[in-house]
């Protein structure tokens, strides 16, 4: 299949039968057979098929909170504080893993947090990968004053814990769900750039690459079309294992009281009250934080399932 | 040739020290609002004369870069400003709280590596065994875990329900015994106070576990693969065929070779310890540099902040550093 320029401007009418949709169609066609053999690998790969469940069953038990979560959330029966869960002494069927300290429904808490959780997890790894690969390809393709200058931020950057880093941006920037996305992408996104800038830098030296320039095709063109390509399974890689590492970060700083503020049930805020009553209730820390646990675990296991799937090659230890 | 390479990696550690330096004075400088109403946020009413001191103090009277460089100037000779809250100068502050973080810090890497070596041997030895996946599964959900839950659940279960171990702070009431060191198990020692040794021991271990734990996760998986990787070595197959005993095979000759990548870990980990232990710290009470992180945080005591920040991160670049340079001499193949 020989590879049509691309008309300048919209002035060519694309009818069926264009070169261009036929090019569209064979996409279509190689994407559906990549996603068939990969869901093919999946099945034999125990573990990341059962976290690849696992977060299917979170995502929808988010999206569907309303329809799922028995009770709302945010008011609860002052007269029903504390009870236990249900099958212990004390418990209610009707709060299946107890009541907080104003008589909330635990569980409908924890699955509004699921919302939460996954969302900042979702968004800040979307807006680091944007970040890491546009500044690290552009950084390894083109080298010079950019790269040096890029490089320096990011070593520079790496010099903070991560945490410390995103306590320090949140103590000046105030809590919130925005400012929190914006404290786990202002450093979150260097590891993607350090990696999409070392495999730029490899891949640049590939004959495919000098084959492109040859025949006269943009910088831009060849750094999207041609190198991207190849590289994208490492960074769908790297940015699944990223996730549960920022969903851990979210949950830590709402624990310390610095991400979302009560009375949104977040994870780590639920975890951070549950302490005041751990002598008497210990199912309010309890629970929350062993969904954050089982959350993350079930991402590290995809995670990893598809590193050994579709990247080998980082398969390191 | 190797002091050389050496120098160098010491003196590139230099920009990066004055980056963070800059950074975190950009920190405060570029948040919305007036540096002093940040500052004074939290003291009520404020007169005058105190704002005006205050903008003296920290130079908020003169131009940017000229506040860039007094504060530079000052951080080289040591000098990291007052404390709000407390008022005495931030690095006496600091001082104070290293001792507690740092033992917590080895605390949890004692138990990190204790337990990881055994266990990554042990399941490289018996690959694929029941214990080997046990262990592995394990290891996955060690490195899954909320630090700050998994200690709750260590108070809840140790703490409340078995009463077993002490769960905040670092010693009892009650014992009285000179401060050398900081460090109490050090200190209790010299002073030959046991029953207080004992007491400090006991105090340790739970946050050793919650702040470790993570650590152990990851040195058993890494020590696994390389020991996994070095018993399919031709020196090992020839040490076997030797006739020597499968442990000293294991220990003498594989172990040796597999724990170089360990070490590596360990020290890149260290970020892992330094930014948990504010957690751990919050969660057991610990009167350490992270629990002082969180408090000056709550009490909007810049000075403190900027100065705790730093620390951390001149820690971290000096511990990589020392990693950097430890791993030459473990093994010569590598240059820096």
């Amino acid at each position: 299949m020989p590879v049509t320029k691309m008309p300048d401007g919209l002035s060519e009418e694309i009818t069926p039968g264009h070169p261009l949709i036929h090019l569209l169609q064979i996409k279509t066609k190689i994407f559906i057979t990549d996603l068939m053999g990969f869901v093919r690998k999946l099945k034999h790969h125990p573990s990341a098929l059962i976290g690849a469940l696992l977060i299917i069953f979170f995502l929808v038990v988010a999206f569907f909170a309303p329809a799922v979560a028995p009770h709302d959330p945010f008011t609860g029966e002052l007269s029903e504080r504390l009870v236990a869960p249900s099958w212990l002494e004390g418990g209610s069927s009707q709060y299946v893993l107890g009541t907080d300290q104003q008589g909330r429904d635990l569980l409908s808490r924890i699955i509004y947090g699921a919302r939460i959780s996954l969302w900042v997890g979702f968004i800040s790894v979307t807006i680091s990968v944007l970040i890491g690969t546009l500044l690290g390809a552009a950084a390894g393709y083109f080298r010079g004053k950019l790269d040096i200058f890029l490089s320096r931020t990011a070593d520079l950057l790496l010099a903070f814990p991560f945490l410390i880093f995103a306590v320090a941006v949140m103590s000046f920037l105030g809590p919130g769900l925005i400012n929190l996305i914006l404290a786990l992408t202002f450093k979150g996104w260097v590891e993607f750039f350090r990696l999409v800038r070392g495999e730029m830098l490899s891949e640049k030296t590939k004959e495919y690459v000098e084959a492109a320039k040859a025949n006269g095709q943009s910088n831009l063109r060849i750094i999207l079309s041609e190198v991207l390509p190849n590289i994208i399974h490492t960074i769908i890689v790297l940015a699944t294992l990223r996730m549960g590492f920022f969903i851990i970060m979210e949950a830590s700083l709402s624990f310390l009281g610095l991400g979302i503020q009560p009375p949104d049930p977040a994870w780590g805020s639920m975890v951070n009250e549950g302490r005041q009553f751990m002598l008497n209730a210990w199912w309010l820390s309890t629970f929350p934080g062993a969904a954050i646990l089982v959350l993350v675990l079930s991402i590290n296991l995809f995670g990893e399932g598809l590193r050994d799937i579709l990247d080998p090659r980082l398969k390191t230890e | 040739m190797k002091s050389i390479k050496i120098l160098e990696r010491l003196l590139a550690a230099i920009p990066i020290m004055i980056g963070v330096a800059v950074l975190v004075f950009l920190f405060v400088r570029l948040t919305p609002g007036d540096p002093v109403d940040l500052m004074m946020g939290s003291a009520g009413s404020v007169s005058q004369e105190e704002v005006q001191a205050l903008q003296e103090e920290f130079n908020l009277d003169k131009p940017l870069h000229t506040q860039l460089y007094l504060f530079l100037k000052n951080v080289a000779r040591g000098d990291l400003g007052d404390s709000f809250t407390q008022r005495e100068p931030v690095t006496n502050i600091i001082a104070g709280a290293l001792p507690a973080t740092i033992e917590l810090a080895f605390g949890a890497a004692f138990f990190a590596v204790l337990f990881a070596i055994p266990i990554g041997v042990y399941s490289a030895v018996k690959q694929n065994s029941i214990t080997d996946r046990l262990s592995m599964a394990f290891s996955f959900l060690g490195i899954s875990m909320p630090a700050f839950w998994f200690g709750i659940i260590l108070i809840i279960v140790f703490g409340v329900k078995l009463g077993w171990l002490p769960i905040s702070g670092r010693l009892d009431y009650g014992f009285n015994f000179p401060s050398v060191t900081g460090l109490y198990l050090i200190d209790t020692v010299l002073a030959r106070d046991w029953p207080a040794f004992k007491n400090a021991v006991l105090h340790l271990i739970l946050p050793s576990i919650a702040l470790g734990m993570q650590l152990l996760a990851i040195l058993a998986r890494v020590t696994r693969s390389s020991m996994l990787e070095v018993l399919r070595q031709d020196y090992v197959t020839l040490a076997r065929a030797k006739g020597l005993r499968e442990f000293i095979v294991i220990v003498k000759h594989a172990l040796r070779n597999a724990l170089i990548p360990t070490i590596t870990v360990l020290g890149i980990q260290i970020g892992v310890l330094l930014g948990g232990n504010m957690i751990i710290e919050t969660v057991f009470a610990w009167p350490g540099l992270g629990r002082l992180a969180v408090d000056s945080i709550f009490s909007r005591d810049f000075p403190l902040i900027q100065g705790v920040v730093m620390i951390y991160a001149f820690t971290y670049v000096i511990a990589n550093l020392i990693v950097d340079i430890l791993y030459t001499y473990i093994n010569p193949k590598i240059t820096l």
